[in-house]
């Protein structure tokens, strides 16, 4: 299936006329051409500091927490989803001689910052938090990484800029975490998982909503689990691949539950970037969630106009991986998907570091249109994110 | 400028006595099929296919208006006024066609529905072929 | 002006004749037995006709009388398809005159839904899973050479699945074994291969319908609140079936297996490909056994039906997806007579070949199935 020969041929709607126009992309074979050329001032929305052992956050721990951390002999929280030398844990060429993935601050400049010339970079810290059982103990360890992220990295790299990591296992300390952090300018939104104890329109969350959106903060959700239900709505699998594959249904699933809940009805100003996600399921699960939504919208009556509507409004993505064809078709494939959504607003650029998406400087598709680099780079996130 | 108002054609569709509130009914004027509903003794017709896939709204159940200002609030009111496509569940306000999922793009053709004397049929420019219309009876008139 | 002609109709409840209607295959068309007692106990052994009376059914959910998020409509069916003094789906007679004659049905694959899939007392489940299938055969298929059965299975117990599945391999009654998505585990899992296999050597396609009782949340991230969102989620769940199918490697186990997706659309399988592909290339050292490329697995050995199909905002950017997908591999279905049903001449809202028309309506259903008369 999906024979690029075939995804070669474009629909291509007039714009504002129910018209459209066939398009045969006459195959121009940029399959192994270089990348795309990247303006300079590139915004990256998702790059991941890593956490090379409880040990650097033992200053950052209250006292009785750095106590019980080596009293107890507290495990590094990394989680089973990036499994330390999994190959897309980390590129090949952004390993480090002796270190977790991700843990050099000059690694990231010069693997990330400098070699995409970027202005800015959101750092998301994914070190597994929202697995713990207790609430306290995630409450220390959401305080202690976020410490950490100011002082070692924000502090001393000032393209970067960091996401707030908050203990979902309680709303109110989550809150209170965004409020104590949202002071920090550099620090840019509020950070969760995409598969945590319930479904995250849930109103169970929405104290952490009601914060993001009284600090003006976006909620970006990252792919990961909290492992509290089984990673597949039919159980278990047996592989991490099918883990990492599952993420996308999962955030299909929120996609979902955000929209149903009336999260966005309730916080009309709230943004919710997906990060990690993929995006080219987004526009075929919209035109389900919305022709359901038709005939069941007095379920959910708070929600008065169409699923598709609200996501272009309050969603955007974090543009890797790219789940397209290979090849040529790739850059054709992605611009249809902006179409099928209507949109060339949502998605938002990703070096994914130091995660193993892309080889080089791949980072978008070969062939994409400069505008919608351009849009993808600079444009999207500035509007997305307030405080770049 | 002004053109002569087109007189709007007036079908007679039922007796009164055959549709005693809460009844419903299919009717044919030409090759347009109606839904025509007496719901406490208002009333109401619509063309008898949901925009989506044609359903028949004449099957449909009718429901009352729900509305909400706030996620987990639930207004309810106009119990009955709303039909409910048989088959995908879309909403139509009787009043106005209007669907409820998209009230500014979709909407099923209303149409006007009267009560009149057999008195006034007499005089026409009605015509009721199946009826043999009495004086002294009342009848459910469709405008096109 | 000629007076307008009046008419009064009651509604008549059998539809137009089929002159000049396209020949469709129906995928995906759902039956009950009208009496229980009369129908289908001659097929069930007493004790189980009294297991059931006294213990119900349980599945692995909590209710004892309806599903576990209420329905949009009573019993998940359209208003207008209750046969007089019956269920839905009960009646061949109304199934002929409302659905089968009116839509020019050719072939009508029949999924029980409402058997012993899903119910934790395994014994009985085989029991009852067995006594549908006969059931199937004495109401329907040996009266309606239109419709043709699915050989229901109890898959959460491979052993009695193999066994039901070889005792009707070979009848013309059946063209599909019948799983639910929802399953305990995924279905690419070891426990569950031999019936795979079983199902393949007897020539059957295995189609895999939507809903189900696994017992795991529907989404990965725990219960939503609301039965929209259950609906939704049943595309996530063929999606974690079917990749589960390609990663643990049953497709390259079982290359003469075929699958078919029941009723959670398509237009989602593009992406899920594509995602697919991606990580076989970046894990494959995880996963020495899936030799070739997901697509091509999914591309050889695997059909969905097309109900409920996408209604996309600018309707022909489905024809996009469908080109995706190839237009060899969809196979019409109404999903008759549940609400989401999907009308022959209103659900493809896009302009499309005689050729590709032929294929999604009738040819793929029958090329894959091929269907033979009942001696």
């Amino acid at each position: 299936m999906l024979d690029p020969a075939n995804s070669g041929i474009i629909l291509r709607r007039i714009r504002n006329s129910n018209e459209f126009v066939v398009v045969t992309t006459a195959a121009p074979t940029f399959a192994k051409a270089p990348a795309s050329p990247l303006p300079a001032g590139g915004i990256c929305c998702d790059l991941h500091p890593g956490v090379q052992s409880n040990d650097v956050l033992l200053p950052y721990l209250e006292d009785y927490w750095a106590d019980t951390v080596v009293q107890r002999g507290v495990h590094a929280l990394d989680t089973i989803g990036y499994p330390v030398n999994a190959p897309l844990t980390c590129r090949p060429d952004w390993r480090i001689a002796g270190a977790k993935p991700g843990t050099s601050l000059e690694r990231v400049q010069a693997d990330a910052l400098d070699t995409f010339g970027l202005s800015h970079a959101i750092a998301n810290c994914i070190y597994g938090v929202q697995l713990l059982f207790s609430e306290d103990m995630a409450k220390a360890f959401a305080r202690a990484i976020n410490s950490w992220i100011a002082a070692e990295w924000l502090a001393k790299e000032p393209r970067l800029r960091a996401s707030i990591v908050v203990p979902t296992q309680s709303p109110e300390f989550a809150a209170e975490e965004i409020d104590y952090w949202a002071q920090d300018k550099r620090f840019v939104q509020v950070l969760m998982i995409v598969m945590d104890e319930m479904p995250l329109g849930r109103r169970n969350y929405w104290p952490i909503y009601e914060a993001a959106a009284r600090n003006g903060l976006p909620v970006g959700i990252h792919a990961g689990s909290a492992y509290k239900n089984p990673v597949t709505p039919v159980g278990w699998p047996s592989y991490l691949v099918e883990d990492y594959g599952a993420q996308s249904l999962a955030f299909q699933s929120m996609t979902t539950s955000l929209i149903c809940e009336g999260v966005f009805q309730k916080f009309p100003d709230l943004k919710v970037v997906f990060l990690e996600s993929g995006v080219t399921w987004l526009p075929a699960h919209l035109w389900r969630l919305t022709k359901f939504w038709r005939g069941m919208r007095s379920e959910i009556p708070w929600v008065t106009e169409p699923p598709w509507e609200v996501a272009r409004r309050h969603i955007r993505l974090s543009a890797q991986p790219l789940d397209l064809p290979d090849g040529e078709a790739a850059a054709a494939t992605l611009e249809r998907i902006c179409e099928h959504m209507r949109s060339d607003e949502m998605f938002l650029f990703a070096t994914d570091y130091p995660h193993w998406q892309y080889d080089g400087m791949q980072a978008l598709p070969a062939g994409l249109s400069q505008d919608l680099i351009r849009k993808m780079m600079i444009d999207n996130p500035r509007a997305t994110y307030p405080r770049l | 400028m002004t053109e002569p108002a087109r007189a709007r054609e007036k079908h007679v569709v039922a007796t009164l006595a055959e549709m005693p509130p809460g009844s419903r009914k299919l009717v044919t004027i030409g090759t347009r099929e109606i839904a025509l509903f007496n719901i406490d003794g208002e009333f109401f017709a619509v063309l008898d296919r949901c925009p989506h896939q044609k359903g028949s709204l004449c099957k449909g159940q009718l429901i009352g208006l729900v509305e909400s200002e706030e996620p987990g609030r639930y207004r309810f009111s106009r119990p009955q006024q709303i039909v409910r496509c048989p088959w995908h569940g879309w909403e139509f306000d009787l009043r106005t066609g209007q669907s409820r999922v998209d009230p500014s793009s979709i909407r099923v053709r209303p149409y006007a529905v009267e009560v009149t004397d057999g008195a006034a049929l007499k005089e026409g420019p009605y015509r009721a072929e199946v009826f043999d219309v009495a004086v002294e009876n009342q009848y459910v008139v469709i405008s096109l | 002006m000629t007076p307008p002609t009046v008419q009064v109709l009651d509604r008549n409840d059998t539809a137009k004749p089929a002159a000049n209607t396209l020949a469709i295959a129906d995928c995906d068309v759902h039956v009950v037995p009208g009496d229980q007692k009369k129908e289908l106990f001659p097929f069930l052994e007493k004790r189980w006709q009294d297991y059931m009376a006294t213990y119900g059914m349980r599945p692995r959910q909590g209710y004892a009388n309806g599903p576990a998020y209420p329905k949009g409509q009573p019993n998940a069916a359209r208003r207008d398809a209750y046969p007089p003094g019956g269920m839905p789906g009960s009646s061949l007679t109304f199934m002929r005159e409302q659905h089968l004659d009116p839509l020019n049905v050719q072939m009508a694959v029949l999924n029980p839904l409402r058997t012993g899939q899903g119910m934790q007392n395994l014994e009985f489940a085989t029991a009852f899973s067995r006594a549908i299938n006969d059931w199937q055969v004495a109401e329907w298929t040996s009266k309606e050479p239109r419709t043709k059965a699915s050989v229901v299975v109890t898959y959460e117990d491979t052993p009695a699945a193999v066994k039901e599945i070889e005792a009707r391999a070979g009848d013309p009654n059946f063209v599909q074994v019948l799983l639910l998505s929802r399953s305990a585990e995924p279905f690419g899992q070891k426990r569950y291969w031999d019936m795979f296999e079983a199902a393949a050597a007897a020539g059957l396609p295995v189609g895999i319908h939507a809903f189900g009782y696994g017992g795991a949340p529907v989404t990965g991230g725990g219960w939503p609140s609301y039965y929209l969102e259950e609906m939704i989620g049943h595309a996530q769940c063929q999606q974690a079936l079917l990749m589960s199918l390609v990663m643990e490697g049953v497709f390259e186990r079982c290359p003469d297996l075929k699958i078919v997706l029941v009723e959670a659309g398509f237009a989602w399988l593009p992406s899920l490909c594509w995602r697919m592909d991606k990580l076989w290339e970046r894990m494959r050292d995880e996963i020495p056994h899936v030799k070739r490329r997901p697509s091509d697995y999914v591309r050889d050995q695997v059909w969905l039906t097309t109900q409920p199909m996408e209604e996309p905002e600018f309707k022909p950017h489905l024809l996009d997806v469908v080109k995706w997908i190839g237009w060899d591999r969809l196979l019409f279905a109404t999903d008759y007579p549940h609400w989401d049903f999907d009308h022959p001449d209103h659900a493809l809202q896009v302009r499309v070949t005689e050729e590709q028309q032929n294929k999604f309506f009738l040819q793929n259903a029958m090329d894959l199935y091929k269907p033979r008369p009942v001696a």
